[in-house]
Order: C-alpha cells, then sequence, then structure tokens
C-alpha cells in the first residue's frame, strides 16, 4: 500500500484537491446505503423488534403472574383461617356440650341408682317382714301346742278337746304377740 | 513493508505525505472506469454490516446469546440512546432503520483505517459522507415538510420562537443559512476532515518514524524516529475513539435534525 502510495507520488506529483468530491464515490456511497437500509430494515431490525418485545411481553407475564400467584395464595391463607377459626368454635361448642351432657349423665346414674338402693332396701324389708310373720304364725302354732302340753303335764290331765281351754290359750298367745310387738 | 523499505532504498527521499497519498490508484478497470480501494471498502462494508448484523439478529431469542446480546447492545445504542432520546418516544421508530444504517456505515467504513492490509478510512473520500450527509438532509427536511407543510415548516426552522419585528430581518436569512444550507456541509466535512487528518497523522508519524530509523544519517535520526513511531502507535489509539465518536456524532446530529424539524415548539 506504502508502496503504491509512494509510487503514485513519485509518477504524478502534482496535488489534488481532497475537497472536491468524485460522483462515482457519491454514487457508490448511495447505492451501498440504500442496499444496507434495505437489507438491515428487513432482516436486522424486525428480529431484534421482535425479540425486545417477547422479553418485555415476557418480563410483563411473568409479574402479571406472581402478582396472580401472591392473590391466590391470599386468599388461601384467608380460606384457611377462616376454616381454623370455624372448627375453633365448633370444638369450643363440643366441649361445652360434652360437659353438659357428663353433668347430665352423672345426675341421671346417681339418681337411678338411688332409686336402685331404695328398691333394694324396700325389697328387704318386706322380705324380712313377710319371713318374720312366717316365723311368728309357725311360732304361733307350736308355741300353742307346746304350751298346752306343758300345762297338761303340770296339771296331769288332757286339755286338748276342751273349748274353754282352747280359747284360754289362744287368748294367752295374743297378749304375748302384743307383748312381742 | 519490507516492500515499502525498498522503495525507500531505492529513493532514499525523505517521505511527504499529503492529500495526493489520499488518491490512489485504481486497482482494476471497468472498461474506462477505475475502480479504486475505497470503491471495493465501501462495497465490502455492505457484506460485513449485513452478514454480522443478520448473524447476530437472527435467533430473535428472549435470552440471547453472545453474538445477539452484542447486536442488541449496538442496535440499543442506536435505538434508544439516540434515536428515542433526540426524536421523541411518538415518532422515533419511523427513523431507526435509517439512523442505524448511518451509524453502521459510517463506524465501519471509518474502523477500515486501523485494520491491517484494509488501511484505509474510505469516509476520507468526500463524495461517501457527502452522500449520506445530502440523505440526511432530505429525511429531516422531508420530515419536516410532511409534518408541517412546506411554508410551515420554513417558518417553523427559520423564525425563532418569541422574536417578532425588524430584528427578524436579520435572524430569519441566519437562521436559513444554519438549519437549511449549512447543516448538510458541516456533516459533511467534520466526518471527511477527521478522517483525513487522522489518516494523514498515521502516514506521517509511521513513514517518518520508518524514514528516520532506517535511511536517515542525522545523529539525531535514532530518537527521533523512536519517538515518532510511538506516536504512530499513540495516535493509532485515539483514532479508534475519533472513529467512533465520528459515527456516533453523525448519527446523533442527523436524529437531531430530525427531532428538530418534527418539534411542537423551538
Amino acid at each position: 500500500m506504502i508502496t503504491s502510495r509512494l509510487a503514485l507520488a513519485a509518477a504524478e506529483p502534482e496535488d489534488t484537491n481532497p475537497l472536491i468530491p468524485h460522483t462515482p464515490e457519491i454514487v457508490i456511497s448511495l447505492i451501498v446505503f440504500g442496499l444496507i437500509f434495505f437489507l438491515l430494515k428487513k432482516l436486522v431490525i424486525p428480529a431484534f423488534e421482535k425479540a425486545y418485545a417477547e422479553r418485555t411481553a415476557a418480563i410483563e407475564g411473568g409479574i402479571e403472574e406472581a402478582q396472580a400467584a401472591q392473590k391466590e395464595a391470599k386468599a388461601a391463607l384467608d380460606k384457611y383461617n377462616e376454616q381454623l377459626a370455624g372448627a375453633r368454635h365448633e370444638a369450643a361448642a363440643i366441649r361445652e356440650e360434652a360437659k353438659e351432657q357428663g353433668a347430665q349423665i352423672i345426675a341421671e346414674l346417681r339418681a337411678q341408682a338411688q332409686a336402685e338402693a331404695e328398691r333394694i332396701t324396700s325389697t328387704a324389708h318386706a322380705q324380712v317382714e313377710a319371713e318374720r310373720a312366717q316365723v311368728l304364725a309357725q311360732l304361733k302354732g307350736e308355741v300353742g301346742s307346746m304350751a298346752t302340753q306343758l300345762a297338761g303335764r303340770i296339771v296331769g290331765e288332757s286339755l286338748d278337746d276342751d273349748a274353754r281351754q282352747k280359747r284360754t290359750v289362744e287368748r294367752f298367745i295374743a297378749e304375748l304377740e302384743e307383748s312381742a310387738n | 513493508m519490507t516492500l515499502a523499505l525498498t522503495a525507500f532504498a531505492a529513493s532514499a527521499e525523505p517521505p511527504s505525505p499529503g492529500p495526493k497519498d489520499f488518491d490512489l490508484p485504481a486497482v482494476f478497470h471497468i472498461g474506462e472506469f477505475g475502480v479504486t480501494k475505497p470503491m471495493l471498502l465501501v462495497v465490502l462494508s455492505l457484506f460485513v454490516i449485513v452478514g454480522l448484523f443478520s448473524t447476530m439478529a437472527r435467533p430473535a431469542a428472549v435470552v440471547p446469546g453472545r453474538m445477539q446480546f452484542a447486536g442488541e447492545l449496538v442496535y440499543g445504542f442506536v435505538r434508544n440512546g439516540i434515536a428515542r432520546e433526540n426524536i421523541g418516544s411518538a415518532e422515533f421508530m419511523r427513523f431507526v432503520p435509517y439512523l442505524f444504517t448511518i451509524f453502521l456505515f459510517v463506524l465501519v467504513n471509518n474502523f477500515y483505517g486501523l485494520f491491517p492490509f484494509l488501511q484505509f478510512p474510505s469516509m476520507s473520500h468526500i463524495g461517501y459522507p457527502l452522500a449520506i450527509a445530502i440523505l440526511s438532509w432530505l429525511v429531516y427536511n422531508g420530515a419536516g415538510i410532511k409534518k408541517k407543510g412546506f411554508l410551515g415548516y420554513l417558518k417553523h426552522e427559520t423564525v425563532p420562537g418569541g422574536m417578532k419585528g425588524p430584528i427578524l430581518l436579520l435572524l430569519v436569512p441566519l437562521e436559513f443559512l444554519s438549519n437549511i444550507l449549512l447543516r448538510p456541509i458541516t456533516l459533511t466535512l467534520r466526518l471527511f476532515a477527521t478522517m483525513f487528518a487522522g489518516h494523514l497523522l498515521l502516514i506521517l508519524f509511521s513513514l517518518g518514524g520508518s524514514y528516520l530509523l532506517l535511511h536517515s544519517d542525522n545523529s539525531l535520526a535514532l530518537p527521533a524516529g523512536l519517538v515518532s513511531s510511538l506516536l504512530a502507535i499513540a495516535i493509532s489509539f485515539l483514532e479508534i475513539l475519533i472513529m467512533f465518536l465520528q459515527a456516533y456524532v453523525f448519527t446523533l446530529l442527523s436524529s437531531m435534525y430530525i427531532g428538530e424539524a418534527l418539534a411542537d415548539e423551538h
């Protein structure tokens, strides 16, 4: 390059004015510029703009998605809190009810037991009374005959079929009964 | 470099870089028409830009790979950093392809100046920046006229807000000159001149350095040659920055002109 320049300088020593434009250079410049402009506009800029637009959309979409997710999460949290509060309330109510029911059951059982006890006691009384009456009746007969026998032995004669004596014995037993009672 | 050295050895004259160094001979001829290196470089930029960016943009993935990320960085810089800032979010998308093309076209053609073997910023030939500057002029004036009508746009660009009376006789021609006539010229000259001067500096210090180190008999030639060579490297780094800045400035100014033409009030 330098050689050619020097050779040129040696061959054509006259100075050229660099401020005078050459028409072919202007024309070439315009043509090349136009071609570059056209090709960049058709091939390059749409691709860059597409990437920009998609990137913007992706970022905005991401933000929107995140906001939606946050909203959803908050709604779920609220719902759970509400449910939890409801459950707590319900549990308290159940506990209260159970307490009441327990008290009621205890009272009922107590009443039942008392009634049973009373029933058992009265049955026992009745039984004892009946047995006593039975024993008393039995004794009444036996004591009569034994006393008559005893009196016969003491008197020395049989008093068995004497009606008057029988009345005396009965009266005696009635007296005995009264004193026993 | 060896070829250059033999050339020096043969001539052994101190190099004198100048505008003639930008007037390269035709690489080959098509009929009478000589095809020069900057022409080839400009055509090459078409393949570099479109090839590179269509590769980077093709995945169009939501999660970009490295290539797509790099492409989006550049595209986002022009789209959001330049176009939207200066034109406003309502109307900027229409102009993004145009501004993106300017940025890449100027950037790649500037960076040629530092690539080994290519080593020539095509924008240092005034015809190339002039073409883009004319396009920008058409675009911003066209956008303004389309929005406000011819006279409405002319008034918008030439009558400063809040001014009344005879002062307008002075202001209107000045505003017309600066806002309508001179803008394409300043756009062209700014880009052309920085690329031209930068490349000239690189030629000066690299040729000067090698001449001083290899062919001069002067006793100061060695240190001077070393400094010159180091400067050539330092200026290369500076050029990286300038090449980017010029592409940025050209795009930025184009978008500012469009934004101004579309603005509701001054």
